[in-house]
């Protein structure tokens, strides 16, 4: 894993201005994209606080287990506004990503934003948080500890904070992980931030059984600001400096403090009760589907022609013709899983 | 020249796949008949092989009690998402080989004698993923119950979210949490069944949140795939590692339950839990009753959930 993270980190130079691709090769274009995501020297949580922030003092510990320097979160003011901040912190050196176990948050984690959150929520201030995670650390301590249980709770706490919640993808949106400080009023994301439901490298292992295919599992997941903006899971896209967030962390900064300027000013004007209900059928709203209205799909009972030819030559001892209930898969098969 | 004929008589050194089933634990061969009468439970070590969802339901309900809601829902491709094959065409392949539209339903049903909103997930349906359809039924699941203040019980099977959706399936972890935390907050009780395997998203999302949560013996059940946990962590894993007595020793597990005694325990859950009978807060418009601060949120539940006539009877 460390591995594979430095080997991202040596990669970086090959993806840069995206734009200059996006027309001849779009799985380049979108490759480009999660590379410049994953850029090492892109602003995190508290390089944009310092740029974004007039005040903030980070807390740290979940009163449970311990801290975990992959999420950091504190009370700030922000164009003399109070919030509450929560946010993702991968590392820009090695010994710093090592601290912060690069970027991928333990339960504790979640645990701690979750308790800084309802202070945020009992204090009436509103919440700010800035989302960058390859996934939730995966480890066997971290199962131990409960992460699937500690971001199921977090997401749920998010459903009904009652005070307004402004998210920002700022880089790597990775699935659970990130979605977990990432359920909000508004949902912001930088131009070159992506956001997928399982890393492209994963998918691509899984459905095309290499990950070598990642950069075709990227554009397939339709992973970038854009596609999500189209998606609705994302509100709003906040331009990027030309040559990407990296280059220039302060007009970075900026334009990402107006916009959650702007959408906080905006959200503190409506009452709490229809704020939350515009949550709940925001996120209510989100997915695909159609009602048809015919009756349940009809399975073919009649044995098929060989079938019936085999019977009738006497040389079966079927006893049942597969209808019992796990017909179709006799199998226990490997579970198709998920990675985080 | 001689034709060759293609033989249709059964090779005698094989068993017919439909007619015997080996267990995978413990390696001995299992008559089908026999173990559908034992439950699909291995009458040797215990094993507990998975259940589809028409099984479930006629596991834990009491007969002829299940009345299905939503039966057509049915999955749009909001990507347009091709791999190897595209993903109409694989919804299409698991619908012919399972005959299900996706791979939860959720209905009404009695427990014990007592109702309950059921919804049950099926493995065999695209590995029981989550995609807008799972999680619009589930998030359904959880407004009627709501609605009806009676509890809820989802038997989850699922190796997670349906990577087909892309972000969408991962929303439904929001939609379906939403949906749960207004149960809880409104004192209507969610019984987690977690089966094998209860996975990713699905485990990090309303399976996790039970209030009480209940796993069967030696399932599959963890946020990550124990590859990734073991390129991770470089070493071994811990003996019995996500499984449902790692998970209980662990204190995110209830009890663990052997599928002979399930119905029974849901059925003493239910009915130590099934909340007071109340006046009929969904009747009076949103008129909150001063004393009861949470029964808004049945009254929103209500606003936001048609009831649907499309029933069938299952």
């Amino acid at each position: 894993m460390v591995d594979r993270l430095i080997n991202r980190a040596g990669r970086r130079g090959a993806g840069d201005p995206a734009q200059d691709v996006e027309s001849a090769d779009p799985t380049a274009a979108v490759w480009a994209r999660v590379q410049l995501a994953r850029n090492l020297r892109r602003p995190r949580t508290l390089e944009l606080l310092a740029l974004i922030a007039d005040d903030f003092v980070e807390l740290h510990g979940d009163r449970f287990f311990g801290d975990d320097p992959a999420i950091v979160a504190g009370l700030a003011r922000i164009d003399g506004r109070r919030v509450v901040v929560v946010g993702q912190q991968k590392g820009a050196e090695t010994d710093e990503n090592i601290r912060r176990n690069f970027g991928m948050p333990h339960p504790e984690g979640y645990r701690k934003a979750m308790r800084v959150m309802e202070l945020g929520e009992r204090l009436g201030l509103p919440i700010v948080t800035f989302v960058d995670v390859p996934g939730a650390h995966p480890g066997a301590e971290s199962e131990e500890r409960g992460i699937a249980e500690s971001i199921a709770r977090s997401i749920a706490l998010m459903t009904r904070l009652r005070t307004p919640i402004v998210t920002v993808i700022t880089g790597e949106g990775g699935s659970g992980g990130a979605l977990a400080i990432a359920v909000g009023d508004v949902v912001l994301a930088l131009e070159n931030a992506v956001y997928s439901v399982i890393s492209p490298e994963g998918c691509a292992s899984i459905l095309w059984r290499t990950p070598e295919q990642a950069p075709a599992a990227a554009l397939a997941m339709r992973m970038t600001a854009a596609d999500q903006l189209e998606l609705g899971v994302v509100d709003e896209v906040i331009s990027e400096p030309r040559d990407g967030a990296h280059t220039d962390h302060p007009a970075t900064a900026a334009a990402v403090k107006a916009a959650v300027v702007r959408h906080l000013a905006a959200l503190e004007r409506r009452p709490l009760d229809e704020l939350i209900d515009a949550r709940y059928r925001r996120y209510r709203g989100l997915g695909a589907f159609t009602t048809l209205k015919v009756e349940p799909v009809v399975v073919p009972e009649r044995p098929g022609f060989t079938e019936r030819l085999r019977n009738l030559l006497g040389g079966s001892s079927r006893a049942t013709n597969g209808t019992g209930p796990n017909a179709g898969s006799s199998h226990d098969e490997p579970p198709a899983r998920e990675e985080v | 020249m001689p034709i060759k004929l293609p033989s249709f008589r059964q090779r005698r050194d094989t068993y017919p796949p439909d007619l015997w089933t080996q267990c995978p634990a413990c390696q001995e061969m299992l008559f089908n008949k026999q173990l559908e009468k034992a439950l699909r439970v291995c009458s040797n070590c215990g094993h507990h092989f998975r259940l589809s969802a028409a099984a479930r339901l006629d596991l834990v309900l009491d007969a002829n009690s299940f009345e299905e809601r939503d039966p057509g829902l049915q999955s749009l491709d909001p990507l347009g998402f091709v791999d190897l094959k595209a993903y109409p065409d694989r919804v299409a392949a698991a619908q012919a080989t399972t005959g299900l539209r996706d791979a939860a339903v959720w209905g009404f049903g009695e427990i014990g004698g007592r109702p309950v909103a059921i919804c049950v997930m099926d493995f065999s349906f695209m590995g029981g993923s989550m995609g807008s359809v799972v999680g619009e039924k589930v998030v359904r699941s959880t407004e009627a119950a709501l609605a009806r203040r009676i509890p809820l019980v989802i038997v989850s099977a699922s190796g997670g979210a349906r990577m087909q959706e892309g972000t969408l399936s991962l929303m439904q972890l929001v939609k379906t949490v939403a949906g749960t935390e207004r149960l809880r907050l409104a004192g209507v009780p969610l019984i987690s069944v977690m089966s094998d395997p209860t996975t990713g998203g699905v485990f990090a999302s309303f399976a996790a949140l039970g209030d009480v949560n209940i796993a069967e013996p030696n399932a599959l059940i963890g946020f990550a795939g124990a590859r990734v946990s073991a390129g991770t962590i470089q070493g071994e894993l811990p003996e019995g590692f996500q499984r449902s007595e790692f998970l209980f020793n662990h204190g995110f597990v209830d009890r663990v339950v052997h599928r002979s005694e399930l119905r029974d325990e849901l059925a003493k859950l239910v009915a130590l839990m099934a909340p007071v009978p109340q006046a009929d807060v969904t009747a009076d418009n949103g008129n909150i009753p001063a004393f009861r601060p949470l029964s808004f949120l049945s009254a929103l539940a209500d606003r936001v959930i048609p009831e649907s006539d499309e029933t069938v009877r299952g």
